[in-house]
């Protein structure tokens, strides 16, 4: 007789048994179209996709495709709350992730490939070359507007739209780990060291993005914000997965990481100082932790990482440095949304430190 | 312990340090590194010394 243990059946998936923590369950969103309507529908019912098309207009700011996509993703990072975490390699939602993925590309290749052939023709080394781009770039200065002008309740939007990233801050980027070899792998392990705390969970930078959170008086909860994100919120989040989650876009996804990181340490000082005006110094702290962080990660990621990939496979050059042209041309859809968003005129808001 | 520690001067931008745990300043203050590679600020405009903050890019046209 056999009078061993037998589990339950709704235990044998252990996967969804996996460890949480406190605040950190995340719920579906809400619709808000047919694409997504469709990805939630079939996750919360824990049925088959029904079949969705996409339409043709651009998806990069499309927030009912964006939406869809970032369910998506998600699967992949922390899941949902009564979803059943096998669903993450599920054929049907692949294909479809597969098919807007394959659009976004096209958008930013197209939106990207004039810039990129004046860059290319430059004898410059790739880790010069991303500096000055991003530094090159005439685009709006939301950090500059946040700094001298933005009211407390800009400044709460601009920190809970930007929660959609910051909450997992590096997690994609850690997918490219693997991916790499060499010289490559190790800058950006020891890079990666940095953004995960240096072995102290006080200092992961994406709980210090949450205190930040606390702090502004908004809610830290990963994936809080998700209702009221916007399509280029959602779509900035979503291109740094999709330059990890698949590995033919791995030189991109370098060069997309260099360039956030170079764009990162002076929007920060004026970030912080901003934030320091309105009386909400408090919040500070994640800003100033990256003026200087990035004023390092952005070295090490554009002349190391990026340097060594293009030293191990010269051809893969142009698809670093678009890589980063996708980091600045979402960057500048970012401050056009939120100043638009906002009614802030475009002049009121030119780069000026 | 015998410990190597590693610069890197960057082209018109600070010097990374790896592998250091205390930076002393010219007036002989100390620094205590808290990350894995520190960037040191040589154009001197930085707001944050001894660490650079990137201010060294509105000023890097002057520097050689
Ligand atoms: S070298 Fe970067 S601020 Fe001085
Ligand atoms: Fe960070
Ligand atoms: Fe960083």
């Amino acid at each position: 007789m056999f009078d061993g243990f037998v589990k339950p059946v709704d235990e044998m998936s252990a996967c969804n048994r996996l460890p949480r923590q406190k605040g950190d369950i995340v719920r579906l969103p809400g619709p808000c179209g047919p694409v997504s309507g469709r990805v939630v529908e079939s996750l919360q019912g824990g049925r088959e996709l029904r079949p969705v098309a996409i339409g043709n207009e651009p998806v990069l700011v499309d927030r009912d495709v964006q939406m869809a996509l970032w369910v998506l993703y998600e699967l992949f990072y922390r899941g949902f709350e009564g979803v059943d975490a096998g669903r993450e390699w599920d054929p049907e939602l692949i294909t479809l992730r597969g098919v807007i993925e394959r659009r976004v590309e096209r958008e930013l290749r197209s939106a990207t490939r004039g810039r990129l052939n004046q860059l290319l023709a430059r004898e410059e080394a790739v880790g010069d070359l991303i500096l000055d781009l991003v530094e090159e770039d005439e685009g709006p200065s939301l950090s500059s507007f946040l700094r001298r002008d933005a009211t407390v309740e800009q400044m709460r939007d601009f920190l809970s739209q930007r929660s959609v990233q910051q909450l997992k801050e590096s997690d994609p980027q850690a997918f490219l780990i693997p991916r790499l070899t060499g010289r490559a792998k190790a800058a950006l392990a020891e890079l990666q060291y940095d953004e995960f705390g240096g072995g102290r969970a006080s200092h992961l930078h994406q709980d210090m993005y949450a205190e930040t959170l606390v702090s502004a008086g908004l809610d830290p909860r990963y994936g809080a914000y998700i209702d009221e994100a916007t399509a280029v919120t959602l779509a900035a989040a979503n291109v740094m997965s999709l330059l990890a989650l698949n590995r033919r876009l791995v030189p991109v996804g370098v060069g997309h990481f260099a360039a956030f990181e170079a764009s990162s340490s002076v929007p920060s000082r004026r970030i912080a100082a901003g934030l320091e005006r309105l009386g909400l110094g408090a919040a500070a702290r994640y800003f100033e932790e990256h003026v200087e962080a990035d004023a390092v990660h952005e070295q090490i990621a554009a002349r190391d990482v990026c340097g060594a990939v293009v030293e191990q496979t010269p051809d893969l050059l142009s698809e670093v440095v678009f890589g980063a042209l996708c980091t600045v041309h979402l960057d500048r859809l970012s401050a056009d949304d939120l100043l638009t968003r906002w009614g802030v005129a475009g002049d009121e808001s030119e780069a000026a430190s | 312990m015998n410990r190597e520690i590693q610069v890197f001067a960057c082209p018109h931008g600070p010097l990374l340090v790896r592998g250091a745990d205390i930076v002393v300043d010219e007036s002989g203050d100390e620094h205590a590194v808290e990350r894995p590679v520190v960037a040191l600020c040589v154009c001197e405009g930085s707001g944050r010394k001894p660490w650079c903050d990137g201010t060294h890019k509105s000023i890097r046209r002057d520097l050689p």
